[in-house]
């Protein structure tokens, strides 16, 4: 009797250590996923001292610290370091990063005067400014000796870090923050904005969400609330969850071969002949990127979508027909309010998977660069063939694509913390959306 | 014995797939009067009064046999509107069903089906027919609040509320105080004495002190069949066959 309950009462705690201590990992793992791209990626703007560096050979250069590391030694020597500089001038050295061996460094200072001019092209100029002329040109010397002209309107912004006081530094941050989240990108996406993909990513799963949320909510309704339950019924059910589990890039080349080819061909044979060969709707765009998602994610609508019409009672609908309304009276009034906080569940989640999806995307109208967003000021403003670029491609672009690797690495954090953020908003407002829905259709539990 | 049959019942036969649930039913509900089906549980009876607004219709493999007239009319007719039917035969079910919707809005529901949306039309049929139900005074300062925040007698009321706003000539009643409290129950009893100057009504109950108290007449199924049916005073002081005489009587059942 003692023994056994022991035993229970052991087990049970145990399962309570497992159960628990599972979960406390997954928070752990998620939290420092967050805090791992809030380190890097928030910190990306920061505007870091420039050093002088003197060297032993009697060269010096100058740039900022980005990392540093021991050098592997071998038994009983003497530990020693090196430091990962951004030297930037490119136009003038070529290697845009150097390591130097600190038992090399002779001095190492940080001069206030120090500038690091942000450049519209070859990236980052470091160096002291020696003349400005009327013009608004600039002579930069460089910590090599060099002297460099540079034009007032390549130059982005002008800062010497080692003199800005906090207020300062907050300044640039916030400008530089801005500069990505509004503006083009520049020296193939290593520098500038990332503003056409948070455009392109938040239009193509609004477009997605048009075309699925009809899409899923019928087809939803037939097997729910018309089809006559049987065999075929559950088949179909059977399908459609099945085709939730289709690899996405599946989609992808159904969507090149059926929307882009087929579908897209055929309006311009039909209505843009005269610019064949070259094709308007027979390539890649956005709208049928988003038509694809739309595909990929139906599923996921008509799961959540045949769940909410599931626990519509079945008495309000004979309450609703004992009235004297038709069955379709009965479903548009009665039975798809009541389902409607199911129904976005399910868009929320089809939404979610759409923002992070970019295999599919990227034979379907998703590139590299497309700073033409699909909605702009000439007619007719909303241009749906159009190319376009997304968060989730633009990270695995600037990250490993890029001709500068090491300089975008910030980029790649900052990109993915904002894929995120995006993803979050959408969420958060698609959640809002369904609990006021809810407070409005359910005080109580009935 | 009834001069004004409102709902005639002829040689009503029933069957849910291959099972028989309903065997050559005839009866006559007068106009005005509350009729009520009493008997054992799977008698028929919720079967019988979902009969008369065609709700079986929604059950896949039903098959009738027999006539129903409603006013004369055949309610089997191909030409008739089943929806038309039902807002003319109003229903209210055992369990309470309010929809998900304001209070308002439940008693608003069956106007807005038949077109009527203009809210200057619709406040004074949401008056009167709470009123009617007498939830009006319980509600008034909360009509645009969730109807399902109400409790379960008041739900129930606000499911009469809602039947009586579209102005039907019959109220079928199944079991509707059997969730009820014996305080909500006597509410719902009162309420129904009062409709019936206006409507008929046609109750199902389990509970045959209800029967007693609140019905005119009253008819006793048993397996699918009518055993007896007569008015409710001379049904349970001197029932006629013995099978009702046992069942009243609480021998068996």
């Amino acid at each position: 009797m003692n023994g056994k309950n022991r035993r229970a009462d052991f087990s049970g705690r145990a399962m309570t250590w497992l159960t628990g201590g599972t979960l406390a990992f997954n928070l752990v793992t998620v939290a420092g996923l967050l805090a791992l791209l809030v380190w890097h990626g928030g910190g990306a703007f920061w505007p870091r001292p420039i050093v002088l560096v003197a060297l032993t050979d009697g060269t010096s250069v100058m740039g900022e610290v980005h990392d540093r590391e021991e050098i592997p030694q071998e038994r009983g020597a003497a530990p020693a370091s090196r430091i990962k500089l951004k030297v930037g001038n490119r136009d003038l050295g070529g290697a845009e990063f150097r390591w130097l061996d600190e038992s090399l460094i002779a001095s190492l200072t940080r001069p206030p005067d120090a500038v690091v001019a942000e450049r519209m092209e070859w990236g980052n100029l470091y160096g002291f400014v020696t003349a400005t002329a009327e013009d608004g040109t600039l002579t930069v010397k460089t910590a090599g000796g060099e002297e460099k002209a540079v034009p007032k309107g390549a130059v982005v912004r002008l800062v010497r870090p080692n003199a800005l006081t906090l207020a300062g530094k907050l300044g640039v941050y916030a400008a530089r923050l801005r500069e990505f989240l509004l503006d083009d990108p520049r020296e193939s996406n290593t520098e500038g904005g990332i503003f056409p993909a948070i455009f392109g990513t938040v239009m193509m799963v609004f477009l997605m969400s048009f075309a699925v949320l009809p899409l899923g909510v019928l087809a939803a309704l037939y097997l729910r609330e018309y089809a006559r339950q049987g065999l075929m019924v559950r088949i179909v059910r059977i399908a459609v969850n099945n085709l939730a589990g289709v690899p996405s890039i599946v989609f992808g080349v159904f969507g090149l071969g059926f929307f882009v080819y087929t579908v897209g061909g055929s309006i311009d044979r039909l209505f843009f002949a005269d610019q064949l060969p070259a094709p308007t709707f027979g390539t890649g765009g956005i709208l049928w990127a988003a038509l694809t998602l739309a595909l990929l994610t139906v599923p996921v609508v008509i799961v959540a979508t045949e769940e909410g019409l599931a626990a519509v009672p079945r008495g309000v609908r004979e309450g609703s027909l004992a009235l004297g309304a038709t069955k379709v009276e009965t479903i548009v009034k009665v039975v798809l309010p009541a389902a409607a906080p199911g129904i976005l569940t399910g868009m929320i989640l089809a939404m979610a998977r759409a923002a992070g999806e970019v295999a599919p995307l990227m034979i379907v109208g998703m590139v590299k660069l497309a700073p033409a967003l699909p909605v702009d000021g000439t007619a007719p403003f909303v241009h749906l063939e159009r190319k376009f670029m997304h968060l989730g491609f633009h990270i695995f672009d600037v990250g490993f694509q890029s001709p500068n690797v090491e300089a975008t690495k910030p980029l790649v954090f900052a990109t993915a913390l904002l894929l995120i953020a995006v993803v979050t908003v959408v969420n958060l407002a698609a959640i809002t959306l369904r609990n006021r829905l809810r407070r409005k259709y359910t005080t109580s539990a009935v | 014995m009834i001069d004004h049959p409102i709902l005639t019942v002829d040689r009503l036969s029933l069957w849910y797939g291959k099972s028989r649930a309903l065997h050559d039913i005839t009866l006559h509900v007068p106009e005005k009067k509350i009729t009520a089906f009493i008997g054992p549980s799977g008698c028929g009876k919720s079967t019988l009064l979902r009969c008369f607004n065609r709700m079986n219709d929604l059950v896949d493999g039903v098959r009738t046999e027999g006539t129903i007239q409603f006013e004369g009319q055949s309610i089997h007719d191909p030409q008739l509107d089943v929806n038309a039917l039902r807002s003319r035969i109003g229903m209210v079910f055992q369990k309470s069903n309010p929809f998900p919707k304001s209070i308002y809005e439940n008693v608003a529901f069956g106007c807005r089906i038949q077109g009527i949306n203009r809210k200057r039309d619709l406040d004074p049929v949401v008056e009167r027919s709470l009123k009617s139900a007498a939830l009006w005074d319980e509600v008034k300062d909360r009509l645009h609040e969730s109807a399902l925040g109400l409790s379960g007698g008041q739900q129930q009321r606000l499911c009469i509320a809602r039947a009586i706003a579209v102005e039907p000539e019959v109220i079928l009643l199944d079991e509707p105080c059997s969730a009820l409290d014996p305080i909500a129950t006597a509410k719902v009893e009162e309420l129904m004495l009062d409709l019936k100057s206006r409507y008929t009504l046609v109750i199902v109950t389990h509970n045959m002190q209800q029967a007693t108290r609140v019905s005119d007449f009253t008819a006793f199924l048993y397996l699918g069949s009518l055993v007896e049916y007569d008015e409710t005073q001379k049904l349970f002081i001197n029932p006629a066959k013995k099978q009702t005489e046992d069942y009243i009587t609480g021998r068996f059942g």
